[in-house]
C-alpha cells in the first residue's frame, strides 16, 4: 500500500508541473500584456503615461525579463505561497483567491455527495425495477439533465424563484453575513445556500451516475450467487444491499478522479451566473481584463487542486480494492 | 446495422430532426423569412406572435398573424406592444423577400414563407435591436452546429493519431502519451477553455476565431478518443490479419490506418456521435460569457449573452429561445449515439 501510495503522489508531479507550465503559456498568449490595456485605458481618460514611466512600470512588474526567467519567479513564489500581485485590485493574489478558491471547492464536493445521494438509490430502483414506467421517467430526466447547459439550467432556475417565488437565488450568503467574518452563524448560512448551486453543478454528473449504478447492478443481479442467495431465502433487501449494490458502487469510486474536474468547471460557470462569490466571476474578470497573476494563479491552482483530488480518489479505490494496490 | 438502428425509434426520429436542422442551416438564407441584421426600431424586444388559423371573420385556411403595435411608454421608459387585431397579416410560402444569396452562390429572392407586403413575423419575438429572433437562430444554427461536427472531426484526427500511436508501438512513446492524456483528463476543462479562448486576439476576422475556437475545443477534446483508440488498437494488433499484413511488408502507418483503423470504424462512429454535444454545449458557453465567438458573428452561444441577468430573462422570456435549440440538438445527438452504440454491440 504504501508503495502504490509513493508510487501515485511521485506521477502527480509531471502532471503539476505541465500544469503549470500549460497556465503559463495560457497567461502569455494574448498579444500585449496588461501594460499595453492599462496605457489604452489611460489614453481613454485622457491622460497620457510618460516613456519613463512606462518603463518603470515594466520593471516593477517584471515584464522586461525573457520568458523562461518569468515562469521561474513565477513558480518559485508560488511554491513559497507568493502568487504575485494582481494587476486590477492592486492586492496580493493570495489574499483574493484563498477563500474563494476554498467555496468552489466545497461546492464541487457538495455536488458529488449530493449526486450520489440522488444517484445511488434511484439507480438501484431502476434497475430493480427494469422497464417500469418510473425507470423511464428517470431515464428520460436523465437525458435531459445531460443536454441542458448547466448555464441555461442557472438562468431557468433563478427566472423559476423570480418569476413564481419571488425569490432572488443570487449569491451564497444571507445580506447580514456577506462580509461578516467567518463564524459558526455563517457557516449555517452557507449551508442553506450552497445546496442550490451544488445541485445545478451535479445534474450532469448525478444523469451519467445513474447509468452507470443501474448498469453495473443489472450485470450483477443476473449472477448465479444471487439466485443462489435467493434460493437459500436471504432476504430481498439484505441479498440487494450486501453484495450486488457493494460490488456496483465499486466504479463509481473509480471515476471520481473524472467526475471531479468536470464538477470543477461546472461550479466555475454556475458561479458566474448566480454571481456567487467563487473564483468564476473573478476568473473571468481576470481574463477580460488580461490580470495575469490573477488569471494564470486561478487557473494553476484550480487544475492543480483537481489533480490532487484525481489523485485522492485513487487511493481510496485502491484502499477499497485490493486487486489495485497488489497490482 | 442498419435494421438493427431502425428498430430504434426514438433514435431515428432524432436523427430525421438532426438532418432537417443541418439542411435548415445550410440553407438558411431560403429557411428564414428575414435577414438576420434587418432592424426594426419600433419593435424592439417585440414578443413572439401568435400564429393563428380563426379570426373574427371566420375559419382562414392560409395561417396567419396579427400585426404588433406599442412602443415606448413615456412614464415608466419601457416597451409595451398589443396585439393590433385590425391588421391581420397571412403567412405566404414560397414566398418574395430580401434577396439573397444561397449559400453564398446562388442569387435567390424567395423565403421558405414570409409575408407578402413587407409586413412584419415575429414567430419567436424579436432581440434587443429588434431583429427576428428566428431568423436569427436558424442563421446562428451554421455556426453552432457546424463547430460540433468541425471540432470533433479535428479531435478525431488527433485522437486517432495519438491513440494508434501509442496503441501500436507501445513502449517509452506509449507511456508518454498515456501520461498526457491522464493529464489533460484530470483538468477541469472549462476553465482552460477560458483562459485560452479570452487569448484569441479580438482583431481577428470572425472566420479566424471561429477556426481558433475550434482549435481550443479540439486541443482539450482528444483524450478520451485517444484513449478509446488505443485500446482498440492493442487489442487489435496481436490479431491474425494485422501479423498477415505485417509479414507482408506493409510498413506501420499502412497497418493501422488501412487494417487496424477501419476494423472498429462502427465503434468509431458512435464515440464521435456522443461527442459531437460536448462541443456544442462549449461553444455555447463559451460565448454566453463573451469569451467564444462574438457579434456580428450569429451563433446560439452569442444570442444567449442578451440573456444575462434575472431581470432581462423575466421581462422577455422568449430571448432563451435559442438555449432550447441546443438542448433539443444536444438530446437528438445523445439519442442518436445511443442508438448506433446499441446496433453496433454485438453482444446487445
Amino acid at each position: 500500500m504504501i508503495r502504490y501510495l509513493l508510487k501515485r503522489i511521485l506521477c502527480m508531479i509531471p502532471v503539476l508541473i505541465a500544469v503549470s507550465i500549460l497556465s503559463f503559456v495560457i497567461i502569455q498568449l494574448p498579444p500585449g500584456d496588461f501594460l499595453t490595456s492599462k496605457i489604452a485605458q489611460l489614453e481613454m481618460l485622457g491622460e497620457k503615461a510618460s516613456e519613463s514611466e512606462i518603463a518603470s512600470l515594466r520593471a516593477q512588474y517584471g515584464l522586461e525579463r525573457p520568458l523562461y526567467e518569468r515562469y521561474f519567479l513565477w513558480i518559485t513564489g508560488m511554491l513559497k505561497g507568493d502568487l504575485g500581485k494582481s494587476f486590477i485590485y492592486n492586492r496580493p493574489v493570495s489574499t483574493l483567491i484563498g477563500e474563494r478558491l476554498a467555496l468552489t471547492m466545497m461546492i464541487s464536493t457538495c455536488s458529488i455527495i449530493l449526486s450520489w445521494a440522488i444517484a445511488i438509490p434511484v439507480g438501484i430502483f431502476s434497475a430493480i425495477r427494469q422497464y417500469s414506467f418510473l425507470d423511464y421517467v428517470f431515464t428520460f430526466v436523465g437525458f435531459i439533465g445531460i443536454s441542458i447547459p448547466t448555464f441555461f439550467l442557472a438562468l431557468l432556475l433563478m427566472f423559476g424563484a423570480y418569476q413564481f417565488f419571488d425569490l432572488t437565488v443570487v449569491g451564497l450568503f444571507s445580506p447580514e453575513y456577506a462580509i461578516a467574518p467567518w463564524s459558526f452563524g455563517k457557516f449555517l448560512d452557507l449551508m442553506k445556500h450552497i445546496w442550490l448551486p451544488a445541485f445545478i453543478v451535479g445534474v450532469a454528473g448525478t444523469a451519467g451516475t445513474i447509468r452507470v449504478m443501474r448498469g453495473c447492478l443489472l450485470d450483477e443481479l443476473g449472477k448465479q450467487y444471487v439466485i443462489a442467495a435467493r434460493a437459500r431465502g436471504v432476504s430481498e433487501w439484505k441479498l440487494l444491499l450486501k453484495y450486488p449494490v457493494r460490488i456496483a458502487i465499486n466504479p463509481m469510486l473509480s471515476t471520481i478522479g473524472w467526475i471531479l474536474p468536470v464538477m470543477v468547471s461546472g461550479s466555475v460557470i454556475v458561479s458566474v451566473v448566480l454571481n456567487l462569490p467563487t473564483t468564476g466571476p473573478l476568473l473571468l474578470e481576470a481574463l477580460e481584463m488580461q490580470d495575469m497573476y490573477l488569471a494564470g494563479s486561478f487557473i494553476m491552482i484550480l487544475s492543480g487542486l483537481t489533480v490532487v483530488g484525481t489523485v485522492i480518489s485513487d487511493l481510496i479505490l485502491a484502499w477499497s480494492d485490493p486487486r489495485i494496490r497488489y497490482e | 446495422m442498419w435494421w438493427k438502428f431502425k428498430k430504434h425509434r426514438l433514435a431515428v426520429l432524432s436523427g430525421v430532426l438532426l438532418i432537417l436542422l443541418y439542411l435548415g442551416a445550410i440553407f438558411c438564407e431560403f429557411v428564414s423569412p428575414f435577414s438576420p441584421f434587418q432592424r426594426d426600431a419600433t419593435l424592439i424586444n417585440a414578443p413572439p406572435q401568435k400564429v393563428r388559423f380563426i379570426s373574427n371573420e371566420g375559419i382562414h385556411l392560409r395561417p396567419f398573424v396579427y400585426g404588433v403595435s406599442g412602443g415606448l411608454q413615456d412614464e415608466t421608459w419601457t416597451r409595451v406592444y398589443e396585439e393590433d387585431r385590425s391588421r391581420r397579416i397571412p403567412i405566404h410560402f414560397f414566398v418574395r423577400g430580401s434577396s439573397y444569396k444561397l449559400c453564398g452562390l446562388i442569387p435567390w429572392d424567395r423565403h421558405l414563407f414570409g409575408t407578402a407586403d413587407g409586413g412584419i413575423l415575429f414567430l419567436l419575438g424579436a432581440d434587443h435591436l429588434g431583429r427576428d429572433l428566428l431568423s436569427r437562430i436558424i442563421y446562428g444554427s451554421r455556426v453552432s452546429l457546424s463547430i460540433g461536427l468541425v471540432g470533433v472531426f479535428l479531435s478525431m484526427v488527433i485522437g486517432c493519431a495519438m491513440g494508434g500511436i501509442s496503441g501500436y508501438f507501445g513502449g517509452t512513446v506509449d507511456n508518454i502519451i498515456q501520461r498526457s492524456i491522464e493529464t489533460l483528463m484530470s483538468l477541469p476543462t472549462l476553465p482552460l477553455w477560458m483562459g485560452l479562448s479570452a487569448a484569441v486576439p479580438t482583431t481577428w476576422s470572425p472566420i479566424k476565431v471561429y477556426f481558433g475556437m475550434v482549435v481550443i475545443l479540439s486541443i482539450l477534446g482528444w483524450a478520451g478518443l485517444a484513449r478509446v483508440v488505443r485500446g482498440k488498437i492493442i487489442s487489435l494488433r496481436e490479431e491474425d490479419f494485422a501479423m498477415a499484413a505485417r509479414l507482408a511488408g506493409a510498413h506501420e502507418g499502412r497497418i493501422i490506418r488501412k487494417h487496424l483503423l477501419p476494423s472498429f470504424f462502427s465503434y468509431l462512429i458512435v464515440m464521435l456521435t456522443l461527442s459531437v454535444p460536448g462541443m456544442i454545449l462549449a461553444e455555447t458557453t463559451l460565448s454566453y460569457l463573451g469569451l467564444g465567438l462574438r457579434p456580428p458573428v450569429i451563433s446560439w452561444g452569442v444570442m444567449l449573452q442578451q440573456a444575462q441577468n434575472v431581470q432581462t430573462v423575466a421581462t422577455y422570456p422568449w430571448i432563451m429561445a435559442p438555449a432550447l435549440f441546443v438542448v433539443v440538438v444536444v438530446l437528438a445527438f445523445n439519442f442518436v449515439g445511443d442508438g448506433m452504440r446499441d446496433a453496433a454491440d454485438p453482444y446487445h
